[in-house]
């Protein structure tokens, strides 16, 4: 019997639980999938928002803004890389020099520091954009993070604070008896917290009549490697028009860079790529940056948007009591996770339970090992309380057999390669785990005591390696 | 005081290049000479390559990889040259700086007077090539594969489809075969082969693989792991052509897409690089910092060992000659160009006077060709014109030039004449 259910343990869901975690409250989060944020929170531009675009009055408006200004704390408490580098929306045109004019009202309504910049003053801050680019709009505090271990070190925080996980459970059951929800036929909650991102209004209708849907909108990026000669250094848009927000180019926390998203509504488990479209996004981003280096693509990939029919997040009690809906979390969903689960809180949980912090409650996450950006004093440390720390596993990201085996014991521990890859960087570089994948494979079997054939790529029928060659049929 | 201890040549990879480098530095006078390895073997990328083939150039006769690999790792352990196994060179500095790591020693600083870079090179992912369709698992580099078939002992698929035709991928049909697997078919985006001819027919004619020219992977389906593959013809353009779709059931797709240099050092510390994505190297392979050549497939990918090894004497003779003192630094230097119908041309540059007899120019053409003359050009005057009755695209040519035919050019170019 827990007094909440989370469904869905992407950054929503899992900011949520952790936020829970500070409570004496029993928490139960169900996830679908073999890991955590391994949906939209897993393909996203990775940035947070300044908050200056979205209409003034909505939900998404006032939560961007206050989100953005909780991150720095956040992310100090849980050992998560976040940068304010700001985000700059170009313009190719005077029409579009009027439209972020237009832009830059809205983002004193919604109290969002913008500066309008002319082509000389953008060309200090970005050498490389293209000759059309005639100003631009800085918004200094957008930022850019790390959307995987934000998601990871979320959970692994709300576990460490008493929180409850189940991987692979997907919800297909709810019902209501004795004021009490019952799902999948086994788990027993006062309150039902729907924060299952595209699959929202399914989960919804599991309690409720359909009032709302969520339609998966597909975008799909380049992925660069990590290089040292100049690029780009702040977020690039362009700016906004009725054909979308158009895309983006910008650095990542790791180093890498993003040229995307496309835009396209799509059946819900649809997440391939095709060169038509990537050539679109391909042709957009060229308009503002010259000579992309395309060849450095280490990976092209998409993700779903929950884009709800009713244009803004859906966070309320539903008509069944107890249920809430925490939905349709599209852009700026990441930017708004802090200020949605402390609207969670303050405005739907406190009212149903009498919330009591528990003392021991610790908002941090114990420091990752990051070799890589330590002294050799500061390596040659680690590699005396344990020599696992100097086998380097994954040779483009640099990261240790020691830094792994740390990460397996921790409270949210990676199941998967993919799931490694995501916390870890292991085979995230440039070649993309060709030369580490079967030694990440061999120590993740080695710390659960199973064969290798048994760690899936992602879920459990997700398999790498089908038998043995010797010995089996 | 930190103790810092100096070796006369650091061996960065220990696979065929490094070997073959390290030996000829040391038969040329330098004892001091340390090879840092990251696998926990010697022999690199041929220990995983156990069908033969190997050694038919340097020792005329058929040999396994690991078989080849132990020529060379005899050799080593015969001589004073220490090696390190299980040691990963995280970065150099272009004062030789080496820093590695290992479980034995940690994070090391060590410093080199001169450094031959022989890292080899990785396959093309499925992100380098743009591959469309879901992102699901059962996707595979032809040597991701292979190690897990050779090295672990696992197949990955039972069902396989492989796409390109490059030599690994070729070998992967057979031996996955032999191992029970059913090879479906080979696409290959270009129209002809992108494998040795020998290969073509032992690999997969043998076994009855048909080899689809002109066809590539459209969509890549499945929820979890592949289920299946559609393939489609293109045109010169390599637009699908409509309607030539095919789609086979399968649990696995391999990639043999073609090797990348593999340089993060070099490249971290600002190494001029070339078109290959390799070093620009001289003619004693020396990249554009003193003191640091470069070999084997870090520097172009070779189509056989033997050649890797050729030219990694080659590397190994120029850290001896520049620890000697025997390199000249100034003097005259003639770039290399590649002209119509050539990719590129290695080494990018040359001193006449370091050139002790002849030099050994390697290039690739862009596409095939057959009855065509090479020539080639000392600012623009023809100093050799040769009949090349075929020349491939996967088959990398040499040419060696007496240092007589050379002039004191700016730029020697080199490019295939039609008639």
């Amino acid at each position: 019997m827990y007094d909440i259910i989370i469904i869905g343990a992407g950054v929503t869901g899992s900011f949520i639980a952790r936020e829970l975690a500070r409570y004496k409250l029993n928490v139960l989060v169900l996830e679908k999938d073999f890991d955590v944020g391994n949906e939209t929170t897993a393909a996203n531009s990775a940035i947070v928002h300044s908050g200056y675009d979205p209409v003034p009055g909505t939900l998404k408006a006032k939560l961007n803004v206050e989100g953005n200004k909780m991150f720095d704390k956040v992310c100090d408490e849980l050992d998560v890389s976040f940068k304010r580098i700001g985000s700059i929306t170009v313009a190719l045109d005077e029409a579009q020099m009027e439209t972020l004019k237009a832009l830059q009202e809205r983002a004193k309504e919604n109290g969002v520091e913008t500066i309008l910049l002319n082509r000389e003053e953008l060309l200090e801050k970005e050498p490389m954009l293209q000759k059309e680019v005639i100003g631009g709009l800085l918004a200094p505090t957008a930022g850019i993070i790390d959307p995987f271990n934000l998601c990871v070190h979320l959970m692994e925080n709300a576990i460490d604070n008493g929180v409850t996980l189940k991987l692979n459970e997907e919800v297909t059951k709810i019902v209501k008896e004795d004021g009490l929800f019952v799902v999948n036929d086994q788990y027993k909650a006062k309150v039902v917290i729907n924060a299952t991102g595209v699959m929202g209004d399914i989960v919804n209708e599991l309690v409720n009549d359909k009032t709302f849907d969520i339609m998966p909108r597909k975008g799909q990026y380049y992925v660069f490697d990590h290089f040292k000669r100049p690029f780009v250094s702040h977020t690039l848009f362009m700016v906004p028009s009725d054909k979308g927000k158009g895309v983006l180019i910008t650095p990542t926390t790791s180093g890498n860079y993003l040229v995307g998203p496309s835009a396209n509504l799509v059946a819900r488990d649809e997440k391939s790529t095709d060169k038509q479209t990537l050539n679109n996004v391909r042709a957009q981003a060229n308009n503002v940056i010259e000579n992309i280096p395309y060849y450095e693509t280490i990976r092209t990939f998409a993700g779903l948007r929950a884009t709800p029919s009713t244009h803004d997040f859906i966070i309320e009690e539903s008509e069944t009591e107890n249920f809430i809906n925490v939905v349709g979390i599209e852009s700026p969903g990441l930017a708004s996770s802090p200020a949605i689960a402390k609207m969670v809180i303050d405005e739907i949980i406190s009212k149903k339970f009498d919330l009591v912090e528990k003392e021991d409650y610790n908002p941090r996450v114990r420091r990752y090992v990051k070799l890589k950006n330590l002294s050799i004093e500061e390596r040659q440390e680690y590699f005396k309380s344990n020599k696992d720390y100097g086998t380097i596993v994954c040779k483009c990201e640099q990261v240790s057999k020691g830094e792994i085996i740390d990460c397996l014991n921790r409270s949210c521990p990676p199941h998967s390669i993919k799931a490694l890859k995501r916390r870890l960087r292991v085979g995230f570089g440039k070649c993309q785990g060709g030369m580490c994948q079967s030694v990440a494979l061999e120590i993740l079997a080695a710390h659960y005591g199973l064969d290798k054939k048994e760690i899936p790529y992602d879920g459990p029928k997700a398999f790498i390696l089908l038998k043995k060659t010797k010995g089996e049929e | 005081m930190e103790q810092v201890r100096t070796y006369d040549l650091v061996v960065v990879g220990g696979g065929a290049a490094g070997l073959a480098a390290a030996l000829t530095a040391y038969e040329n006078g330098i004892e001091d000479i340390l090879i840092l390895e990251k696998e926990p073997w010697l022999g690199g990328i041929l220990q995983q390559c156990i069908h033969n083939g190997f050694g038919l150039h340097t020792f005329k006769e058929q040999l396994s990889g690991p078989e080849y690999a132990q020529r060379f790792i005899d050799k080593v352990k015969a001589t004073n040259i220490k090696y390190k196994l299980n040691s990963y060179v995280v970065s150099i500095t272009k004062d030789k700086d080496v820093y590695y790591s290992n479980d034995e020693d940690g994070f090391c600083h060590i410093k080199a007077r001169s450094i031959v870079m022989g890292t080899g090179s990785t396959e093309r992912t499925p992100g380098a090539i743009m591959l469309e369709g879901e992102r699901v698992s059962g996707i595979l580099t032809a040597g991701q594969a292979q190690k897990y078939l050779n090295i672990d002992g696992y197949l990955v698929g039972k069902k396989v489809f492989i796409l390109g035709s490059g030599d690994i991928g070729l070998i992967m049909a057979r031996r996955m075969t032999l191992e029970g697997a059913k090879v479906m078919g080979v696409a290959e985006l270009m129209p002809y082969s992108n494998g040795l001819s020998r290969n073509i027919a032992q690999c997969l004619n043998d076994f009855d693989i048909p080899l689809y020219l002109s066809h590539t992977v459209k969509e890549v389906c499945g929820k979890d792991h592949v289920e299946k593959v559609v393939i489609a013809k293109v045109d010169e353009k390599f637009n699908y052509i409509p309607d030539s779709e095919m789609i086979f059931d399968v649990d696995t797709l391999i990639l043999s897409v073609g090797l990348v240099p593999y340089n993060i050092i070099l490249e971290d510390i600002g190494t001029k690089m070339s078109s290959t994505r390799g070093a620009y190297v001289d003619e004693n392979y020396q990249t554009s910092i003193p003191g640091i050549f470069a070999c084997g497939n870090a520097l172009h990918v070779h189509d056989l060992v033997d050649y890797v090894s050729e030219e990694s004497n080659l590397a190994g003779l120029g850290a001896a000659r520049y620890l000697k003192g025997e390199l000249k630094e100034d003097g005259a230097v003639t770039l290399t160009k590649n002209g119509n119908g050539i990719s590129y041309v290695v080494p990018q540059q040359y001193r006449l006077d370091n050139i002790e007899d002849k030099i050994a120019f390697k290039f690739r053409v862009r596409k095939p060709y057959s009855g065509v003359k090479l020539v080639i050009k000392a600012d623009g005057e023809v100093i050799k014109s040769i009949v090349k009755p075929h020349l491939l695209p996967a088959e990398m040519e040499t040419i060696k030039l007496p240092k007589s035919v050379l002039k004191e050019a700016k730029e020697l170019t080199f490019e295939i004449k039609e008639d």
